[in-house]
């Protein structure tokens, strides 16, 4: 039975309740219409509820119940390909069931799809024992994904079938310490809390992303932690996207947390259409979007980056790499702040919350590569982009969040106004990565390091000379240095510019950056041998090959041995160059 | 309907009034004063047995025997299609001595925000028929594209220049322009209507004005009446409307009254810290939807106080639009009309709109090579003020006398200049062709040879 209260204050999304029986984060039902709620404060005989809908019309006096439960998503076969808002409604569901383009208050609809059939094979016998998050059998979810049905406890089976059944059916029946656990192939799980896992490994492997700037200068592990931070206009979400697109995670889960809503179609007309480079599918079979735009309501805003988390840990459980992108979380800290602010606590910096540095480190803490409880090894990235006022990096949420990520990919207003993308500036990024996976890289081409420790040389030197030249001109640089400025700009044009929407160039695989970044490289040690040689500058500059190493980016992922006959092409073309030709 | 003569405090814009019960929030609330007069105002907070509740207009005459009547209802709008050719004040009440037009449908001027899985994305090319905008950035249906202006700058001429020329190529369908004036003057009023008027626009407008003399509180209105009206027209009877608002920076001043008046705690520049989910619901109700003709667009006129783009009004709007048209002071200074500088401002939604079918298959690249080019042109002349023109290369010469006709033959046109978009891409070749065509490395090779004029090729 659900315990009666009373609704008693209304300001806003916060609500105050008497005379009910609940704890601290239970969800509740407020008012005739029954909107979801969350007690976020108990004070005497007064809860104060966060309401994820919009409480207009709502009266003193009106019942509130307490559903004795935290908020809370149900995990299970079925999440992938869906749309959700910040409290897993499946928006498709809404949009039929209501059939309007809103989305009225007070409806409600199971995040999971009850009648659909799924085909479950189990994987462990009758009377067979097992750990807790062993798995019992799978059911193949979509085209990409083997969806793993995980023991809730240790223990014997003591009933398991197979065949067709829908989320709600038992297909296991698991016996601990004289108790029975009925398994069926979704389970709830309170969303702020962290899943379990045995242990958490030290990032070694990288997260390849296909974007150049990133994997080669700025690699981000498996298991870590990026933030992105750029003011509008520098290209946050085309990153976000990107990213989302061409990370080599088995699962993306995107949360469009307070965010344009056309953007969100954008996704969820391209996703089905691109194919993933490593497995030829639709990008959308391996995806999840929880979309919470801007105008959506604040409180559901809040807690959509912990539903969107708690998805990613349990795909994670089952094994698989999942990359979370969260666009943007400085969305998700002004939600903390409103709802702050009605409460009446004393703010900190800038009106948000005191609370503000713990609460984004926990969210972050929730990445990693672990061992999961059934013994395999499964990966959370967390890569967040920051929307700072005014493209100042000193404000608190950017900074609280530096202090936290390990991988931080600066955008840059004045790069994006010159159509350099990804406008990633290069010289004030940075990755905590870099060391660790530095081995992964040598292996797959010798030297990668040195050759990315040789070019980030070159732009900063160029960075130093740039500032020369705005005074007396190029031309007044010694030979050596205008060298140095023609492969900067190599770099910069040919290597770090990466074109989204082209389509060879908008995925990069990392040989082939191996490849390209050696091919700039050996063009530069070769042209200053030919300096020194004598070789006047002006001949270098205008040597055709140029334009062929700007050319390369668009060479096909299966022709890449081009650009290996292109560097041998470099190496003569200077050799001709020495020889007076 | 229920009535009380219980007020207790009144503090600027707000009247606490006690002992009430059954109030819901956001109810619409009519005090009535002693010498009959009316005011509305609207419940803002609400516990048992008192109420708090926010005063359209000033709180001059009210005093603790004021009757307070709570209507029962939150506040909506009667919206019909006889609304268009009509003007309105800031909350909806007619301003043409014509009697309130019969209303079809009441509606919630908060509206609902659009599922994002009913959305569709915007696609059809819009042409405003201004060089920088349809060839540079282009608007699209659906989307909300700001103009961030200055104080003294035309953005009052741009934005009629644009509600008269607007038209999507090809078919002839229904448009509709909403426009709401937020605290602007009478004089700018008088602007905007006599040139509907001149146009014989009004008949397919809808106006609703909130003068700079009209109490602040009704500014938080005007905008939700005209996109309430807008979405009526564009769900419902399958018209195209393009609505502007003009001024969002009068809006914000109002939001932050509003806000030090109900003692919140300010965030940036004492704005409260709501303001960017305020302004989204604002500027989120533009879009597409599937199943419906119709679409709503936006464009909203700000003026950056300072011309500071990374003030909060224009910053967090950025943050939630699709793209910005930026005016140019220097432009302005330099007798250009209209002012927009191409550089600072963008279309996201561009490429969705341009290209074969659409526009022109060239649209792309030679907008980005007139981008470069302008940007490099005006780097140029920024170093050239330096080290004196001589110094310059013979092609970097060429580039400072580019960005000096871009700005002369593309930016610059005239208030009555509708030039379609073969016109516009045009006139960007006939510019790069007095550059060296090897200069031209972001144009496909077959539309250089296809487009570029021949005869001044070098």
């Amino acid at each position: 039975m659900m315990k009666k209260g009373e609704l008693y204050r209304i300001s806003g999304p916060v609500v105050v309740a008497k005379n009910l029986d609940a704890k601290m984060y239970d969800v509740v039902r407020v008012g005739e219409e029954e909107l979801v709620g969350e007690i976020i404060k108990i004070s005497g005989n007064n809860y104060v509820i966060q309401v994820y809908e919009d409480t207009t019309g709502l009266k003193p006096g009106e019942p509130v119940y307490s559903t004795s439960k935290p908020l809370s998503v149900e995990l299970g076969v079925g999440i992938l390909k869906n749309i959700y808002d910040g409290t897993q409604r499946p928006l498709k569901e809404i949009s039929e069931k209501t059939k309007s383009i809103f989305i009225p208050r007070g409806v409600e609809a199971n995040a999971l799809d009850r009648k659909k059939k799924w085909e479950f094979k189990p994987v462990v016998k009758k009377n067979s024992r097992v750990r807790r998050g062993e798995v019992l059998g799978t059911i193949k979810e979509t085209e990409l994904i083997e969806h793993k049905i995980l023991s809730p406890v240790e223990g014997k089976v003591k009933e398991i079938n197979s065949g067709k059944f829908n989320v709600e059916d038992v297909v296991a029946i698991i016996e601990s310490f004289g108790k029975k656990y009925e398994v069926k192939l979704y389970h709830n799980w309170p969303v702020r809390n962290p899943r379990p896992f045995k242990k958490k490994f030290p990032p070694t492997i990288p997260l390849i992303t296909g974007m150049r700037v990133i994997d080669t200068f700025f690699p981000i592990a498996k298991g870590g932690t990026a933030a992105i931070p750029g003011p509008f206009g520098s290209g946050k979400t085309v990153t976000q996207q990107s990213l989302a697109k061409w990370s080599d995670a088995q699962i993306v889960v995107y949360i469009g947390c307070g965010e344009r809503g056309n953007e969100m179609t954008e996704v969820l007309e391209e996703f089905p259409k691109l194919e993933d480079p490593r497995s030829g599918k639709p990008l959308m079979e391996r995806t999840v979007l929880i979309a919470n735009t801007s105008n959506m309501p604040v409180a559901a805003r809040e807690a959509s980056i912990y539903t969107g988390i708690t998805i990613a840990e349990y795909y994670r459980d089952m094994g698989y790499d999942v990359s979370l992108m969260a666009d943007s979380t400085s969305r998700w800290a002004e939600a903390l702040r409103e709802i702050g602010g009605r409460l009446e606590e004393m703010p900190g910096e800038e009106g948000y919350p005191a609370y503000l540095a713990r609460k984004i480190a926990e969210f972050y803490e929730r990445a990693g590569r672990v061992e999961t409880l059934g013994g395999e090894e499964g990966s959370v990235t967390v890569i967040g982009a920051v929307s700072p006022p005014g493209g100042d990096l000193s404000e608190p949420v950017t900074q609280n969040t530096l202090r936290v990520t390990k991988a931080f990919f600066a955008l840059d207003a004045s790069l994006a106004q010159k159509r350099h993308f990804p406008a990633i500036n290069w010289l004030t990024s940075y990755s905590l990565y870099l060391d660790v996976l530095s081995n992964w890289f040598d292996k797959v081409g010798e030297g990668f390091s040195y050759l990315r420790k040789e070019a980030m040389k070159i732009l900063q030197k160029e960075a130093e000379l740039r500032e020369i030249v705005q005074l007396v001109g190029p031309d007044a640089l010694p030979e050596k240095e205008q060298l140095t400025l023609i492969t900067a700009r190599m770099l910069r044009e040919d290597y770090l510019q990466q074109n989204a929407f082209h389509e060879i160039d908008m995925y990069c695989s990392v040989k082939k950056q191996y490849l390209m970044l050696k091919a700039i490289l050996t063009f530069n040690t070769r042209a200053l041998e030919a300096l020194e040689k004598g070789v006047p500058i002006e001949k270098i500059r205008s040597s055709k090959i140029i334009e062929k190493i700007a050319r390369m980016k668009y060479i096909e992922e299966k022709n890449l041995n081009e650009i290996e006959k292109l560097i041998g092409e470099v190496r003569k073309e200077l050799t001709k160059l020495e020889e007076g030709e | 309907m229920k009535e009380y003569k219980t007020i207790n405090e009144i503090s600027g814009p707000l009247i606490f009034v006690e002992e009430v019960e059954g109030v819901a929030y956001g109810e619409i609330v009519e005090i009535t004063l002693e010498n009959g007069e009316k005011l509305k105002g609207q419940v803002l907070d609400v516990s048992k047995g008192r109420a708090v509740v926010q005063v359209f207009g000033a709180t001059i005459g009210i005093d603790k025997s004021s009757t307070v009547a709570f209507k029962g209802e939150t506040l909506k709008l009667g919206v019909s299609e006889e609304m268009l050719g009509r003007v309105f004040n800031g909350i909806g009440e007619p301003l043409d001595n014509s009697p309130l037009p019969l209303a079809e449908e009441k509606r919630d001027i908060n509206g609902s925000a659009i599922n994002p899985y009913q959305r569709e994305p915007p696609k059809a090319f819009i042409n405003t028929g201004i060089s920088t905008i349809d060839g540079m950035n282009t608007l699209v249906r659906g989307q909300k594209l700001p103009i961030f202006s200055g104080a003294g700058l035309p953005h009052n001429e741009l934005a009629v220049q644009i509600a008269r020329q607007a038209r999507v190529l090809g078919k002839e369908e229904e448009f509709a322009v909403v426009f709401a004036a937020i605290g602007i003057t009478h004089e700018e009023a008088h602007y905007f209507i006599k040139n509907f008027e001149k146009t014989n626009a009004l008949e397919r407008a809808v106006l609703f004005l909130n003068l700079a003399n009209d109490p602040s509180v009704e500014r938080l209105i005007t905008p939700r009446l005209a996109l309430t009206t807008a979405e009526f027209l564009a769900f419902e009877k399958d018209m195209h409307v393009l609505v502007i608002i003009t001024d969002m920076t009068n809006y914000c001043e109002a939001l932050r009254e509003i806000s030090a008046a109900r003692q919140e705690i300010p965030g940036r520049r004492g704005y409260p810290g709501y303001m960017y989910t305020d302004l989204s619901t604002i500027y989120e109700r533009a879009g597409r939807v599937k199943g419906k003709k119709g679409t709503v667009t936006q464009m909203p006129i700000l003026t950056m106080p300072g011309d500071d783009k990374t003030h909060p009004i224009p910053d967090l709007t950025g943050y939630i639009t699709e793209g910005q048209i930026v005016l140019s002071r220097e432009l302005h200074r330099k007798g250009i009309y209209p002012p927009i500088d191409p550089l600072p401002s963008l279309s996201r939604l561009m490429n969705n709109g341009i290209g074969e079918g659409k526009t022109r298959e060239d649209h792309k690249n030679l907008s980005d090579q007139l981008y470069a080019s302008y940007a490099n042109g005006r780097e140029l002349r920024a170093l050239s003020a330096v080290v004196g023109e001589e110094a310059l290369t013979e092609v970097d010469r060429k580039y400072l006398k580019f960005a000096d006709e871009f700005e002369n033959k593309f930016i610059r046109q005239g208030f009555y200049e509708d030039r379609d978009i073969e016109e516009t891409l045009d006139i960007g070749w006939e510019l790069l062709s007095m550059l060296p065509s090897s200069e031209l490395k972001r144009i496909k090779e077959e539309y250089i040879k296809k487009y570029l004029p021949k005869s001044k090729s070098s």
